[in-house]
């Protein structure tokens, strides 16, 4: 469907990767631990490697659940637009096909403290 | 002597006749076209205008004597509370947070319901539609104004009311009102009608009002308590005009109905999702509860929404598309959202805090399928990281919703150990959603929603650029006082020490 209007109605979406200055933005979730809200909000150089958006600021905002610590990143299961997805974690977000406002999540089977019972 | 005969009193109805259908007349050098250019993009058919009926014939004198006496009334209260202090008549101060989320972001939206309805009394063709807006229009300023009179009593002493205008238009929860209103704004005169007349002020309106006043009642608010009375008799008229206006529409032409059933689905979700923000506000922030948002619902959102839609059957309407996942939603979203607002608490113009046990139970005997399996654990390992020094801190900014703007923290509808993840690309971009029912909403209008201005996407644009301080700077925010934990806060330590100055003599 399109808009009712009453004459060409085309504005810019409001957050274009071009308003970034050279970032682009990832959105995280850790599946099965809600301490965490919602999914994070990453804004880093589509140059980033897979492992430094892993080991740097996902990482540090994982830090404050019980569980991150033992995270084996080998083993994690990922996901990107919701399919199932195995990043190559020495290549570029870009060359993982992670764009602009990509959500990727992981999974942890096993590890799980605080919502287990859920 | 020729005496001339006392003119006759006018009724009610002719005097009504006279001040409102009588100012109409036929433009003879101008079409009806031209005057009125926006009655017929959005697809609606009216065919006799004069088929709309006022169900209180108000007219302007008689409007200007009920609402001067209410103003009478309204200023003598809020002068009694400012004079006798009557700041310290409230339960606690944690009760304030309520009050600030209210005046940051619905009193905002009263002003912006103003200038809708003064809009759309200028666009719709018939003269009673067109004086039933204007007076709903005086109506919504003058909620805005006796909301931010009565509450700036209570900015002379505690943090985050001072600025509640720029929070409105930049900080990320308020910005789902706003949201709200700028979306009814921007669509046609009875688009508009329906968003607010209807969904917001008939369907909506008792579970956003009802609860902040008997909320503000028992906690000792007599201030907000007034502005609610003040305003309580208005409301019944916008409900009344709200409902006339829908069957308006159903009765003026059978294609009207698709048009009509698809906004109302839209209008419901998008208003179901604002009542996030009242979920809390219920469940958490009220020193002295009224009822759990759950009770709320099952009066206010069960029973008086299903008669509402047994009603309106008759015409063909459906309930609402989003409203078996509204119930489903009813025993979470308060639990997920609060958690969300404690852990971005850097971020708020308000005080949250971890719920006391004795509030925990009350939580676990409300929402007895939930609270213990779901949320407790959280708040208790929130509560034991607390307690060893490690406050929960989550810097990280959220996933926004393209639609409500909310921070997508609800659950699957039918699993909720799985938030729910929906996105949609459209032109090559990428757009994610809390729900179905806001997914939706984008892809019956992509163009509108891609416009959308989200809060946390915005921080890392010009001309913040990530810098979480010039973030607070520009939308008034000082970390320390305004945001934060309510433990420690300065207005806690001043609510107790003047309370105590009032009620002891140390």
């Amino acid at each position: 469907m399109t808009v009712a209007a009453r004459a060409p109605y085309d504005f810019k979406p409001r957050d274009l990767m071009e308003n970034f200055h050279g970032k682009q933005i990832v959105y995280a979730a850790w599946d099965g631990h809600l301490l965490f809200a919602a999914s994070f909000l990453i804004c880093v150089p589509p140059e980033t490697s897979f492992r430094e958006l892993v080991e740097g600021p996902l990482a540090q905002l994982l830090s404050i659940d019980p569980d991150a610590a033992a995270i084996d990143w080998a083993a994690v299961q990922w996901l990107k637009g919701n399919q199932p997805f195995s990043p190559d974690f020495d290549q570029s977000l870009v060359a993982n096909g992670i764009g602009h406002k990509e959500q990727i999540r992981f999974r942890t089977p096993g590890l799980n403290s605080i919502t287990a019972a859920a | 002597m020729d005496m001339k005969a006392p003119e006759k009193k006018l009724g009610i109805k002719e005097k009504y006749r006279l001040l409102t259908r009588d100012l109409a007349w036929q433009p003879t050098y101008r079409s009806e076209k031209e005057i009125y250019p926006y009655l017929d993009y959005e697809g609606i058919k009216i065919h006799d205008w004069d088929k709309w009926e006022d169900p209180f014939r108000l007219t302007m004198d008689a409007y200007w004597k009920y609402q001067g006496e209410k103003e009478r009334k309204f200023y003598a209260i809020i002068d009694a509370h400012a004079q006798n202090n009557g700041h310290l008549n409230i339960t606690d101060g944690r009760y304030l947070s309520a009050l600030k989320i209210f005046l940051q972001a619905i009193s905002p939206g009263e002003y912006a319901a103003h200038k809708g309805f003064a809009r759309v009394g200028r666009e719709f063709a018939g003269a009673g539609t067109q004086v039933a807006c204007q007076m709903q229009a005086l109506d919504e300023m003058r909620h805005a104004q006796t909301q931010i009179h009565a509450l700036s009593n209570y900015n002379k002493y505690y943090s985050g009311f001072h600025a509640f205008a720029e929070t409105r238009d930049r900080i990320w929860y308020t910005s789902v009102a706003r949201s709200f209103f700028d979306d009814s704004m921007a669509s046609g005169p009875f688009e508009f009608l329906i968003a607010i007349g209807f969904s917001f002020e008939y369907v909506l309106t008792n579970l956003l009002f009802v609860p902040f006043m008997s909320g503000a009642a028992y906690n000792g608010d007599m201030a907000t308590v007034t502005f609610g009375f003040s305003a309580q008799s208005d409301e019944a008229r916008h409900m009344t005009l709200g409902l006339e206006c829908i069957k308006f529409m159903l009765e003026q032409d059978p294609d009207n109905l698709p048009i009509v059933q698809k906004w109302i689905d839209k209008w419901f979700w998008r208003g179901f999702r604002v009542l996030g923000l009242v979920s809390t506000m219920m469940d958490y922030m009220l020193p002295k509860r009224v009822m759990s948002w759950r009770e709320a619902w099952e009066i206010y959102g069960v029973e008086n929404g299903g008669a509402l839609f047994k009603d309106l059957a008759f015409y063909g309407i459906r309930p609402p598309k989003g409203w078996e996942d509204a119930g489903k939603a009813i025993d979470h979203m308060s639990h997920q959202f609060m958690l969300g607002f404690y852990q971005w608490r850097f971020g708020t113009a308000f005080h949250s805090w971890i719920p006391s046990d004795q509030d925990m139970d009350w939580l676990s005997q409300k929402y007895p399928t939930t609270f213990d399996k779901y949320y407790r654990p959280r708040w208790d390992y929130i509560k034991r990281a607390e307690a060893e020094g490690k406050p929960f801190k989550n810097f990280g900014l959220a996933k926004l919703c393209q639609c409500c703007q909310l921070p997508c923290v609800f659950t699957e509808p039918d699993d909720a150990s799985v938030l729910c993840h929906r996105q949609t690309t459209h032109k090559g971009e990428i757009y994610h959603f809390c729900s179905d029912g806001c997914q939706e909403i984008f892809e019956d209008e992509p163009e509108k929603y891609v416009q959308a201005w989200l809060p946390m996407p915005q921080l890392f644009q010009d001309p913040v650029n990530g810098d979480l301080a010039a973030w607070m700077d520009w939308a008034h925010l000082t970390d320390g006082l305004d945001n934060g934990e309510y433990q420690g806060s300065s207005d806690q330590r001043n609510f107790d020490r003047w309370r105590g100055l009032a009620t002891s003599n140390t």
